[in-house]
């Protein structure tokens, strides 16, 4: 039977009852931005096996995801990652019930090379085939690990592509109350630790270095969008982290120059002795990386904090990859308890881009009947809920 | 032997099937390049028609590059997922060895042209033997196309040109060219999955195939990024 024929033919009460009854086996593709990966994933929750193949490596050395290198990154290994999760679980093409792929948001190139495996598998296997939304996945990650988590809850979804702030009505249906409306959170991340020298990725870099700052000493922006509680901006967070750091800089370089110009001249005495008592201390970027992670996180909290009072969830769940971040978790958490509300986070293997989220989505996709076709495409600017 | 033929390299979206020397069934179209949606329900389509049983399939050819970067990855990802289902062999066919294999037949040189942008054409020069062996003379590159004029000048042979760069260039290679050539008809013109899957039987019988796994797109050019990082590395050492 073709993809097609199966598209046609609705699913019936009965059959679908009956498929309720027996373990459903999805393999989940993720390819949308630099990670190739895949997983099996039964039931929706329980995970099989897990593959990740990062191209981190690669890709730092041009501080950032290249999407052209990503992409022939992709199509090298889809097939190596793919085999390795099925070989993982012990299981062949022949068990799956269907396969869930990733079809946006994400970077395009990338993206087509997991849609167009995975609509090339299903027609040579028979099998359904569902497009999952990214940021579904990412939500879909807590269920993974949490079997007692079900809709309704309040997620806050926070990666290196995505902010939003969203309420879980049931699987699949979203009431989206807040984004970004221009960087998202870990782009902020990436921006500002390349700006303090610390490099790509930004998240993890400035996570370490937070640790050892001090988060109150220098005082950054907490942005609030007129007429839209909810919704999140950062850049102009992160323009107060540059122009602290050129103001900085340009302080010491005064000074630097004003030392030198004495020393020069040869004068010795009053001059000097008034130099050496401006002297600056260097820049601590862990006290920047502190700061600027504070400025992030408690608008983070803060308006999952007044959705949650406003909508009466009694539940969060945190997703996508910021959602590893140490002081991120330990604030939400701490909140969260101070209100009597179930927090709610996956382990860090399922923040990041991974497959086994994607396996999840698409159960409960699969179990609503919903099947994509074969003219599937990949749609890098794919909104929740679409 | 039967053989899944696909070429997604250009504007082309092509797909064929191919049962020891026959072609079965092929669909090309040249229309909008949206191939990611199109090539899947090609290949669907044809399977169905031509009522073939994909375990019966022995290998798919693929057009390997080079072309649109993303049109490749789309045909290779796709033949993977097939491939890797079915247990078989991918048999890459270089994208222009499989447009003069077009030209069967024909006298003198066969030259192929695909508009690589910045003024280049990927091409390579082929002909066949008295005996109609297929000869590459020169393997698939990118050329400026002032660069091949000489070439072809120096050659003082026939051409017969073919591929999407006819069109950029015809009016340059007239003018330039010094020797009798002309252009291939409409049928011929441009990549069809028959002359893949018709090459790619020769080279499966050869044994150059690939499994799944090993097989990738050759772009003959490096990323945006790559050059322009190997291009501050030399500036730096020199």
């Amino acid at each position: 039977m073709t993809i097609n024929e199966i598209e046609k033919e609705p699913i019936k009460t009965g059959e679908r009852q009956e498929k309720a009854c027996q373990d459903i086996l999805i393999l989940g593709i993720e390819s949308s931005c630099d990670e190739t990966a895949a997983s099996l994933v039964r039931n929706g929750r329980e995970v099989l096996s897990n593959v990740i193949s990062s191209q981190i490596d690669i890709h730092t050395l041009y501080g950032g995801v290249v999407p052209e290198i990503a992409s022939r990154k992709h199509i090298e290994r889809i097939s190596q990652v793919v085999s390795q999760a099925l070989k993982d679980a012990g299981k062949s093409y022949g068990d799956l019930s269907a396969i869930g792929v990733t079809y946006g948001p994400g970077l395009v190139g990338p993206l087509l090379i997991g849609v167009s495996y995975a609509k090339a598998a299903c027609f040579a296997a028979g099998l359904p085939l569902i497009g999952v939304n990214h940021i579904e996945g990412h939500i879909a990650a807590n269920y993974i690990e949490h079997p007692d988590l079900r809709p309704p809850f309040l997620c806050l979804v926070v990666s290196g592509g995505h902010t939003h702030l969203v309420r879980v009505l049931s699987y699949g249906k979203y009431e989206i109350l807040g984004r970004t409306q221009d960087d998202a959170a870990g782009e902020a991340f990436d921006k500002v630790a390349r700006a303090i020298g610390l490099g790509y990725p930004g998240g993890p870099k400035i996570d370490a270095a937070a640790r050892e700052g001090n988060p109150d000493a220098i005082r950054f922006p907490r942005a609030h969008v007129a007429d839209h509680e909810y919704d999140f901006s950062f850049s102009g967070l992160k323009s107060a982290v540059l122009n602290y750091l050129n103001s900085e800089k340009m302080k010491r370089h005064a000074a630097e120059n004003a030392g030198r110009t004495n020393s020069e001249t040869g004068s010795k005495g009053d001059v000097t002795e008034a130099g050496r008592g401006e002297e600056i201390p260097p820049i601590d970027i862990h006290d920047i990386a502190a700061s600027f992670q504070k400025a992030v996180v408690d608008v983070l909290v803060e308006n999952s904090m007044k959705a949650a009072d406003r909508t009466g969830d009694r539940v969060l769940a945190l997703a996508g990859g910021v959602a590893s971040n140490s002081a991120l978790r330990q604030a939400l958490e701490k909140a969260c308890t101070e209100r009597g509300i179930a927090f709610y986070r996956p382990s860090p293997v399922y923040c990041t881009d991974n497959a086994a989220m994607i396996g999840s989505a698409a159960y409960y996709a699969f179990i609503r009947g919903e099947r994509s076709a074969l003219d599937l495409n990949a749609i890098p600017g794919l909104r929740l809920g679409e | 032997m039967k053989l899944l033929a696909i070429d997604s390299s250009g504007l082309v979206a092509s797909a064929a099937i191919l049962e020891d020397g026959l072609l079965c069934a092929e669909y090309t179209i040249c229309h909008k390049k949206t191939h990611s949606q199109t090539l899947m329900p090609m290949i669907s389509e044809i399977a169905g028609m031509a009522e073939l049983d994909l375990q019966t399939l022995d290998a798919i050819a693929v057009a390997g590059g080079p072309g649109s970067f993303t049109g490749l990855r789309i045909g290779s990802a796709s033949a993977k997922g097939i491939a890797d289902v079915l247990g078989i062999p991918i048999v890459s066919v270089p994208t222009v060895d499989a447009l003069a294999y077009n030209l069967f037949g024909t006298r003198g040189l066969i030259v192929p042209m695909m508009d690589a942008r910045r003024s280049q054409v990927y091409t390579g020069l082929y002909r066949f033997d008295e005996a109609n062996h297929f000869l590459v003379e020169k393997e698939q590159w990118p050329a400026g196309i002032e660069e091949l004029i000489s070439i072809l000048n120096e050659k003082g042979e026939t051409v017969t040109f073919l591929g999407d760069g006819v069109p950029v260039f015809r009016e340059r290679l007239d003018e330039g060219l010094l020797v009798p050539h002309s252009y291939a008809p409409a049928h011929l013109a441009r990549q069809r999955a028959g002359a893949v899957g018709a090459l790619g039987e020769e080279y499966f019988r050869e044994g150059r195939y690939s499994s799944a796994a090993d097989h990738r797109p050759v772009y003959l050019r490096k990323s945006q990024a790559e050059r322009v990082r190997d291009e501050k590395a030399a500036s730096a050492m020199g």
